[in-house]
């Protein structure tokens, strides 16, 4: 019965509207009309948009750099230090969070001063960050480290407080021991919060990432292989004054912040199978 | 269906009449100045062999009886014995089946009935037939790698059964377990568990808020006072098993139970209407609705 319904709701639609319903359909109308109005908007100098070069300036100057290797290096070395620093932000924050959900003794001790160092902007960092460590890369890792580390552990800490206490108590009743109970229960029923955390954590790590290179300091010239990252890349564009190449670096971070995201979802998803058997 | 043959005769086998009993308990909650006291001298025993249900207006306390009973929680002053026992814990003897559903998300339906097993290093072929037997016997045997997002309630309640009967426990409590639930999947969940318990004559002990539930399901029917919580009244339903649905509802027996059973709820309910709460206040509106239409 219900076919038969789907089938009279499809015809009765005008063909406009099921164009609307293809979700990918939508991203790509919606993309096209944001960089319609940006050209429309930046060639009209409206206010604002008036100042930002429009995307066909942008697109000319995004051209030569497809084939420059100063350009992918920059995508390969910001990669690789949001990578590191986004891993070494896991490996410190799950188990630290873990620990402040499970012990109260822990957490009592801990949460005063991870919660005054949290509102830190990790920009505030930088200069902490040349001194405390040796090499830059190190202080780069440092800064985006800082990033995402407090997202995901807050995201541990709360996943894990809020598991339905009537799970522990069957779990007890049953005969687990505290060991069985972490494992089997703490584990998997924070994981979809591990997830989230991660998720908007990567986020952030891009979000730094310009404060972070800002310290690699870059090597000389905006095209050649300095190194410096996308990061640096836009900070060195905008030394440099050049406009088109700024917003090229600010579309580059974009992307690659939507992809690793993107990742970590899908990642996610293999992770916990019983979140999406809805 | 395809499980060893011994699998339900070695699961009845193990069952043994279990007893338990509550003796002067209270239990309260909060500081000094804005205690509360939730059960206030309660004693009462559930009877081995017997199907216990506990009736009560919300909010009067038979929750926080359960908690005692299951030993999740210690109460104030009094003793709960199993079998002459102290209770002093949580304990695989003593199961509760939660209000909703209490299945691990992230366990598929055999994971979660092979998990106290799993828990107590007990995994052996015996443990398997009897995971693979229960499976059966709660008809998920199609559902087995289904994860409990993707049953149905009453699905879920079944799964939960068999979770807590692979465990063999003394005494199974069931708190509201069939709220929620649509009328139809309850009153077929009423007569499935009521075969259920008809087959094993495990010590059974039910908590609910709805009378028809109450008297279709039970040997003895307590009736609770309003918070504090204390028995009001023990009423024996001597109705013969196996009951029926519609042979319930025209039992006279089981309608004279039931007027009786309503008008004593009706005075508790009273009772903390005229002190201005909430849940008493839905009950009486419930209960004038449901006399209406008697």
């Amino acid at each position: 019965m219900s076919a038969t319904v789907a089938t009279v709701a499809q015809a009765r639609l005008r063909p406009r509207q099921s164009l609307f319903r293809n979700p990918t359909l939508r991203a790509v109308i919606s993309l096209a009309a944001f960089v319609l109005l940006w050209e429309l908007g930046s060639r009209l100098k409206l206010p604002w948009v008036g100042d930002v070069p429009p995307p066909s300036v942008v697109f000319k100057a995004l051209l030569p750099l497809l084939d420059d290797q100063g350009y992918w290096y920059s995508w390969y070395q910001s990669s690789r230090r949001v990578l590191t620093g986004f891993i070494a932000a896991m490996l410190v924050g799950i188990p630290f969070g873990l620990a402040m959900a499970t012990s109260r003794v822990f957490r009592d001790v801990t949460f005063p001063v991870f919660e005054i160092l949290r509102p830190v902007p990790p920009l505030a960092w930088v200069p902490a960050a040349i001194i405390f460590w040796p090499t830059q890369e190190l202080s780069i890792g440092f800064v985006i480290f800082l990033g995402a580390i407090f997202t995901i552990m807050l995201n541990v800490l709360g996943g894990a407080r809020s598991i339905d206490v009537r799970f522990f108590q069957a779990a007890r009743s049953m005969g687990s021991s505290n060991w069985d109970i972490f494992r089997r229960i703490v584990l998997p029923g924070v994981l979809p919060s591990i997830i989230v955390g991660c998720e908007v954590g990567i986020g952030i790590t891009w979000n730094v990432v310009v404060a972070a290179e800002m310290i690699s300091g870059g090597g000389g010239a905006i095209q050649s292989s300095a190194g410096g990252g996308l990061g640096f890349f836009i900070w060195s564009s905008y030394i440099g004054g050049s406009y088109p190449l700024i917003v090229v670096g600010m579309i580059s971070i974009g992307v690659a912040g939507y992809i690793s995201s993107a990742v970590i979802r899908r990642l996610g998803l293999l992770a916990t199978p019983w979140v999406r058997a809805r | 269906m395809s499980a060893a043959p011994g699998v339900a005769g070695k699961l009845h086998a193990a069952i043994k009449p279990s007893e338990m009993r509550v003796v002067g308990v209270s239990k309260g909650y909060g500081d000094a100045r804005f205690r509360t006291e939730v059960v206030r001298d309660c004693s009462f025993t559930i009877d081995p062999s017997k199907l216990t249900v506990m009736i009560g207006p919300s909010g009067c306390g038979k929750s926080t009886l359960i908690r005692l009973l299951a030993g999740f929680e210690r109460p104030d002053s009094g003793t709960i014995t199993l079998n002459g026992a102290p209770v002093t814990g949580p304990a695989r003897d003593r199961l509760v089946l939660f209000q909703e559903s209490a299945l691990f998300p992230w366990m598929t339906t055999w994971d979660n009935i092979m998990y106290g097993p799993r828990a107590r290093g007990e995994v052996s072929r015996e443990t398997l037939d009897m995971a693979e037997f229960l499976l059966n016997k709660v008809g998920l045997g199609q559902f087995r790698n289904k994860y409990p997002a993707q049953l149905s309630g009453g699905m879920q309640r079944r799964a939960e059964l068999a979770r807590a009967m692979i465990n063999n426990p003394a005494v199974m409590i069931l708190d509201e377990p069939f709220r929620g639930l649509d009328a139809m999947t309850k009153e077929l969940m009423w007569e499935y568990y009521s075969r259920l318990f008809e087959e094993t004559r495990r010590t059974n002990f039910f908590v609910t808020t709805d009378i028809d539930e109450a008297i279709f399901l039970a040997d003895r029917l307590l009736i609770m006072s309003n918070i504090p919580c204390q028995v009001r009244a023990v009423l024996d339903i001597d109705i013969p098993r196996p009951r029926t649905l519609i042979a319930m509802v025209e039992d006279d027996r089981a309608n004279e139970i039931k007027m009786n059973g309503l008008s004593i709820l009706h005075e508790e309910a009273m009772k903390s209407f005229s002190r201005g709460s909430k849940a008493a206040a839905d009950f009486v509106d419930a209960y004038s609705r449901r006399v209406s239409k008697t």
